[in-house]
């Protein structure tokens, strides 16, 4: 390439546009797209004690799709994750509408800061006080046993699968009511007073109009929540128990106690294969869902 | 009927709300009970416990730790995303969505995934682990974010000011620095905030990529395991609730008193 034709690419929108997006593009290369890379190439390597066995193998792989124990925890990682998506959209729901629809135009910001407060405090913390609350002598069990209404501790709150789901549908809830709530937003009210123009009722209005019209901001909030749960760390690991550990928990071990990190690795790339799969049928699915109504 | 459906819809809404705020309610009654298990029952009132932040060494220095990281990450990602929204919102170039896509993808990334595959390549090429690390993480994971909140902005910046500007004889930087970048001022603040408030309160790649320095969310989580002196930890939980909150109330009460004072209308604000 000439010098001029040099100049005159970097002045068209072409180089304009590839000069600016270079800076945070060689850091996504150098820094994420390199060292994802490297796990890769790390799940088809073994670890001998100290030193790493460059051959090329499956056998990672093949231990992480067939060992019971790794997918127990992959199928607990992902039934737990759709539970706390399930619950976490279907209580945000109420929410999103209230605010969207009962609350007055001028108060609405109000309200979301309201719902957003509780979620200016550190995430561990957070999870900590879920234990404090649902544990042995927590505020749960406390509150009941005075009352009366059991006469003794409920064990099945603290230190397994219901916990963890508890505890992550309370850290996602934001993330579920926002997308929701925006959604709410901009349906056109116009179309309720002509559904009851024509005669619909309450229920019949909101099942035909409000909810299909949602329909976009529920399948948001559903990825928003569904995704990074899976991978989730601290909550089952604080809250979960043994019976409530996850896959992130397992991948952990591997990196750093178990000291293998390429069967590590292996774990961490079939769990980003299956999200995303799940994630890529879920888009699909909500799409041709959203074209047909539309 | 109506009135009725309303009314159960308002006690679910308290109901929701108790639930959400539950964990925040818990934060200041344990950091002024009187024992160092974090249980009930309740055993009494105590300052003991900000008292005690004061002479925590390890809690100091890991606060100072975090806050650094938060700045820099702030700063970083901050000028890493006002080059690829500016890129993304006024050039067509080739391979936009596969390089925008690449920068965009830690929204959907697990953090555990970045935090390990970045702690095998520093491992590999025999760096050590320090709180350079870290911020190489926070930097990756808040650039994203930084780029959708200055996408909206520029958006939103009228295209014609600038090219005023151009035609009336600056240049393209000057232009930029004396048009462009005054107009989405809010947005970079915005991303500043969101960056740092992001990076102070992550865990995950700050606990895979910690050298012997920690930041404060690594030493809280060694706390959980070792609880003597966890009550202090929910005095500074406290602490910092209630200073983000005068902070936010304070910031909107001077928002209203400048709208008031040119006169415009309302538009969006916290009340």
């Amino acid at each position: 390439m000439s010098p001029g034709s040099l100049r005159s690419w970097l002045r068209s929108p072409d180089g304009r546009g590839l000069t600016l997006v270079s800076p945070p593009f060689i850091y996504a290369v150098l820094l994420l797209a390199a060292p994802l890379a490297a796990v890769a190439a790390f799940s088809f390597w073994t670890q001998n004690y100290l030193d790493l066995d460059r051959t090329f193998t499956i056998a990672n792989y093949r231990e992480v799709w067939t060992e019971p124990v790794y997918r127990v925890l992959m199928l607990r990682s992902l039934t737990v994750s759709a539970l706390v998506t399930a619950v976490t959209v279907a209580l945000a729901f109420p929410i999103a509408y209230f605010v969207s629809f009962r609350v007055e135009p001028a108060r609405k910001p109000l309200w979301i800061f309201l719902i957003t407060i509780p979620f200016w405090t550190s995430y561990l913390m957070r999870i900590f006080l879920w234990k404090v609350i649902l544990g042995y002598n927590g505020v749960v069990n406390g509150s009941l046993l005075q009352l009366g209404i059991i006469s003794e501790p409920l064990n099945f709150i603290l230190y397994n699968v219901n916990a963890v789901v508890i505890t992550l549908s309370h850290a996602w809830a934001p993330f579920a009511i926002l997308p929701i709530f925006v959604a709410l937003e901009k349906i056109d009210r116009s179309l309720l007073e002509a559904a009851t123009d024509l005669g619909d009722g309450p229920l019949q209005r909101f099942f035909s109009i409000t909810l299909p019209l949602a329909f976009p901001g529920i399948f948001a909030a559903a990825l928003i929540v569904f995704i990074p749960t899976v991978g989730d760390y601290v909550t089952p690991r604080l809250v979960g128990g043994p019976s409530g550990l996850m896959i992130s928990n397992m991948i952990e071990l591997q990196f750093k106690k178990a000291n293998n990190p390429p069967l590590g690795a292996a774990l961490a790339v079939s769990a980003m294969f299956i999200v995303t799969a799940i994630s890529l049928i879920f888009v699909r699915i909500s799409r041709r869902y959203l074209r047909e109504r539309a | 009927m109506n009135r009725m459906r309303i009314s159960w819809l308002a006690l679910y809404v308290c109901v929701y709300l108790l639930f959400l705020y539950a964990p925040v309610l818990l934060l200041p009654i344990f950091s002024f009970n009187d024992s160092s298990i974090v249980a009930f029952p309740l055993s009494g009132f105590t300052l003991n416990w900000f008292a005690l932040l004061w002479q925590t060494e390890t809690l100091h220095s890991a606060v100072r730790n975090s806050i650094m990281i938060a700045a820099i990450t702030a700063i970083v990602s901050t000028m890493l995303g006002l080059c690829a929204a500016r890129a993304a919102s006024r050039y067509a170039f080739r391979m936009k969505r596969g390089i925008m896509g690449l920068i965009m993808v830690p929204l959907v990334l697990p953090e555990i995934v970045v935090g390990v595959s970045l702690l095998v390549v520093i491992l590999q090429f025999g760096f050590e682990l320090s709180l350079w690390s870290i911020v190489l993480g926070h930097v990756l994971i808040c650039t994203p974010f930084s780029v959708v909140v200055l996408s909206t902005a520029f958006n939103n910046l009228d295209r014609s000011l600038e090219e005023a500007a151009i035609d009336l004889g600056e240049t393209r930087w000057s232009t930029f620095r004396l048009i462009s970048l005054p107009l989405i001022m809010p947005g970079v603040i915005a991303s500043l905030l969101i960056a740092f408030t992001i990076s102070l309160d992550e865990f995950i790649i700050a606990f895979f990529l910690a050298g012997t320095e920690v930041t404060l969310p690594v030493y809280i989580w060694s706390l959980l395991r070792f609880p003597a002196r966890l009550p202090s930890v929910l005095a500074l939980g406290t602490i910092l609730l209630a200073a983000s909150l005068i902070l936010l109330v304070s910031a909107e009460f001077i928002r209203r008193r400048g709208l008031r004072r040119t006169g415009a209308t309302d538009r969006g604000g916290l009340f």
